[in-house]
């Protein structure tokens, strides 16, 4: 199985690679189009800012490539967020694959309850309706680190709670993506990254 | 809700984890990466990897290793130790680590903080402070607490998140080693005052210990080394415990 995982310039994209290797899979770390197009599995992965990412898969054309692939794609963390339509992070517009909107977690409430920005940590997922988190996955722990989240919507497959229940995944068509990291959330991130490459 | 998180520390000296009480009686115990991946396995929520060598030749050796680190591992861990310049985070950042942990250099250069808060995001920088308490003043320490600084710790680590730390690991000197407990008070206050997770570090000698620090001390995630290594306490002994006192943590 050929499986791409766009390079862009963003951190932890060898982690993506790394955890597809331990599943025995050699993915290609490319920003070429032929050979994203024509890969079986395209991983879009990414931590970074929303404005100065988007200008630089604009300038290479990447967005209009990703909105336009038809094997299944996942996009992961700031991946979700630009795959969606529009994000706070920078006065956004983003690649427009899912409806939602990403936005800012505002710390509120007194000192005693307010909740930390970034998100930063292990949280469960619940609601699970897709078949990337097929074998037992509802509840379980998947790691986060994120400041922004997608709001819900009818294109949610997994929730997540942080003050406000948000996004843990979304679907449309072809389009994965997960705000939490299958490749540094032990076992059950496994079972995600390993349920994407047999869909 | 978000789980407490329980963070072993490994020291690493030319390649190998070392065990060791106050740095005396350094003994090489076996490969960090086979260490890590078995706290990994048994439900520890990130692991920290502190490089203690000195020589040159040392930090290429670390950065060869944190490679085999995160090739295994399936869980985040942070690199720290000796970190002084924009390359060698670049090169440890390229090598596949989450997070890497500043001390001495931030303190020495705290634009180094903003540097790489930009080009690699908050999520990636952790600040980490040694402070001591003396006549109600805590002092930040830098060089392994050799050196005190000018800077007051509340204030130092309110400037490091405007700066744009994504977190706070916060050693007490007056702590650390004693396994009576951790700096709760002071803890408390530190994650009041700032809106970024906080990392207890200094002082965990027992479960009751790991149980104030995520209630009292409202810290986000606690770290420990020696009370791991010697098998004290066991991460899901800990966990249970923990959850047995309503405190969430991921079983």
């Amino acid at each position: 199985m050929n499986v791409a995982i766009i390079k862009y310039n963003a951190g932890n994209i060898m982690s993506v690679d790394y955890a597809l290797q331990r599943l025995g899979i050699t993915a290609t770390v490319t920003d070429d189009h032929d050979i994203i197009r024509t890969a079986d599995r395209v991983i879009f992965p990414g931590v970074g800012e929303a404005s100065t990412t988007m200008h630089y898969l604009r300038e290479r054309k990447l967005d209009l490539l990703i909105a336009g692939l038809k094997q299944p794609v996942l996009g992961i963390c700031l991946g979700l967020q630009l795959m969606c339509r529009y994000s706070e992070e920078g006065n956004t517009r983003c690649i427009g694959i899912f409806r939602e909107n990403v936005l800012k977690f505002s710390p509120s409430g007194s000192p005693e309850t307010r909740l930390k920005v970034p998100h930063m940590g292990w949280n469960k997922i619940h609601d699970l309706t897709s078949a990337l988190f097929r074998g037992e996955l509802e509840n379980q722990y998947a790691y986060f680190v994120h400041s922004y989240y997608a709001a819900t919507g009818t294109e949610t497959i997994a929730l997540c709670d942080y003050s406000v229940p948000f996004s843990a995944a979304l679907k449309r068509d072809n389009f994965y993506a997960t705000q939490f990291h299958p490749e540094k959330s032990g076992r059950p991130g496994s079972q995600i990254l390993k349920n994407f490459l047999e869909l | 809700m978000l789980a407490k998180r329980i963070i072993p520390c490994l020291d690493v000296r030319n390649g190998q984890t070392v065990k060791g009480i106050n740095f005396v009686n350094i003994r090489e115990v076996g490969d960090p990466v086979e260490m890590g991946a078995n706290y990994a396995e048994q439900g520890a929520d990130e692991l920290v990897f502190l490089d203690i060598t000195a020589s040159h030749e040392g930090r290429k050796t670390f950065v060869q290793l944190v490679k085999r680190i995160a090739l295994h591992l399936n869980i985040p861990f942070t690199v720290g130790g000796g970190i002084g310049e924009l390359s060698d985070i670049e090169a440890l950042l390229a090598a596949g680590a989450d997070k890497v942990s500043l001390n001495t250099a931030a303190i020495r250069n705290p634009e180094l903080i903003n540097r790489m808060a930009l080009n690699f995001g908050s999520q990636f920088v952790v600040t980490a402070i040694d402070a001591k308490e003396e006549n109600g003043v805590w002092t930040a320490y830098i060089n392994g607490g050799r050196i005190p600084t000018d800077k007051e710790l509340f204030s130092w680590a309110r400037e490091c998140e405007d700066r744009g730390a994504g977190e706070i690991l916060f050693t007490s000197m007056n702590h650390d080693g004693t396994r009576n407990g951790f700096a709760c008070e002071a803890l408390s206050r530190l994650s009041e005052s700032l809106s970024i997770p906080i990392i207890a570090s200094g002082g965990a000698g027992n479960m009751e210990h790991f149980a104030e620090v995520f209630t009292s001390g409202k810290a986000d995630a606690g770290l420990a080394a020696s009370i791991f290594h010697f098998n004290e306490i066991t991460v899901p002994q800990l966990k249970s415990y923990l959850a047995e006192r309503n405190i969430p943590v991921r079983l």
